[in-house]
């Protein structure tokens, strides 16, 4: 169309645009990488009460975990490291071309997600106290 | 043709890095799963005499390393795909490095000094 104008700048309406799944599990690689990044204090601190003799450092481990609000947060971030790790993988295979294809590649974003879910139902019941 | 390449600065050396890097703690993160398998969770001395095992202090200071690199190129990446503003993505790269290198000073001395 080379007599039409095209509007510039071209903003994206975000709520219009239909993601296709593997861009959707994409997106989430994304968001729960930064979800991570922002939680590493968290983490960090955790990992030093966890290895801490005293006394406090045990009392303070057991209160912090016992908080459901922190519970929650962890529950986010095992899901979020589930995913990124997952779809790690399934962009390692993509680099030495296993899965390109649209078919597969489509699947194995499906998979990434499924997967992801499943093991975080796993590790969130046990952090839940569950099992 | 003499044309000049420059773009955002994504690079071969940046994209090989965030490989190596997820390659190492996915290793690092089977390894951990297995000694949690192992029983290496099951109690706060197990634990903590786990992880002064003079070989798992080796991997986890390479865990620590990979992560904070592996972070920075991927929020790099993150700064750089959504912000305009040349300003405020340089205030954030030195922000966002500063607190990678202070958190791989933390978590280092945590697992060194067991």
């Amino acid at each position: 169309m080379p007599e039409m104008t095209k509007q510039r700048p071209k903003h994206l309406a975000l709520h219009e645009i239909r993601l296709p799944l593997a861009g959707f599990a994409s997106i989430l690689h994304r968001i729960s990488g930064a979800g991570l990044f922002l939680m590493l204090p968290l983490l960090i601190w955790l990992l030093q009460l966890s290895l801490g003799s005293t006394q406090g450092s045990v009392e303070l481990f057991a209160a912090i975990t016992g908080n459901w609000l922190v519970k929650l947060i962890l529950l986010g971030l095992i899901w979020a490291f589930l995913h990124h790790f997952c779809m790690g993988i399934r962009i390692l295979l993509i680099d030495i071309h296993v899965g390109v294809e649209r078919e597969q590649a489509r699947s194995s974003a499906m998979t990434v997600m499924v997967v992801s879910l499943a093991l975080t139902a796993i590790f969130g019941l046990k952090l839940l106290g569950a099992y | 043709m003499n044309r000049l390449v420059v773009g955002a600065g994504y690079g071969l050396k940046d994209w090989l890095a965030q490989r190596v890097t997820g390659v190492v703690m996915a290793a690092f993160t089977l390894i951990m799963f297995a000694a949690a398998l192992g029983g290496a969770m099951s109690s706060r001395e197990a634990w903590q005499a786990f992880m002064a095992n003079g070989l798992i202090r080796f991997l986890s200071f390479l865990f620590i390393v990979s992560l904070c690199w592996h972070a920075w190129v991927g929020v790099r990446d993150i700064w750089m795909d959504y912000l305009n503003s040349a300003a405020l993505r340089l205030f954030l790269h030195v922000m966002t490095l500063l607190a990678l290198v202070g958190y791989a000073g933390w978590a280092i001395q945590i697992i060194w000094r067991l």
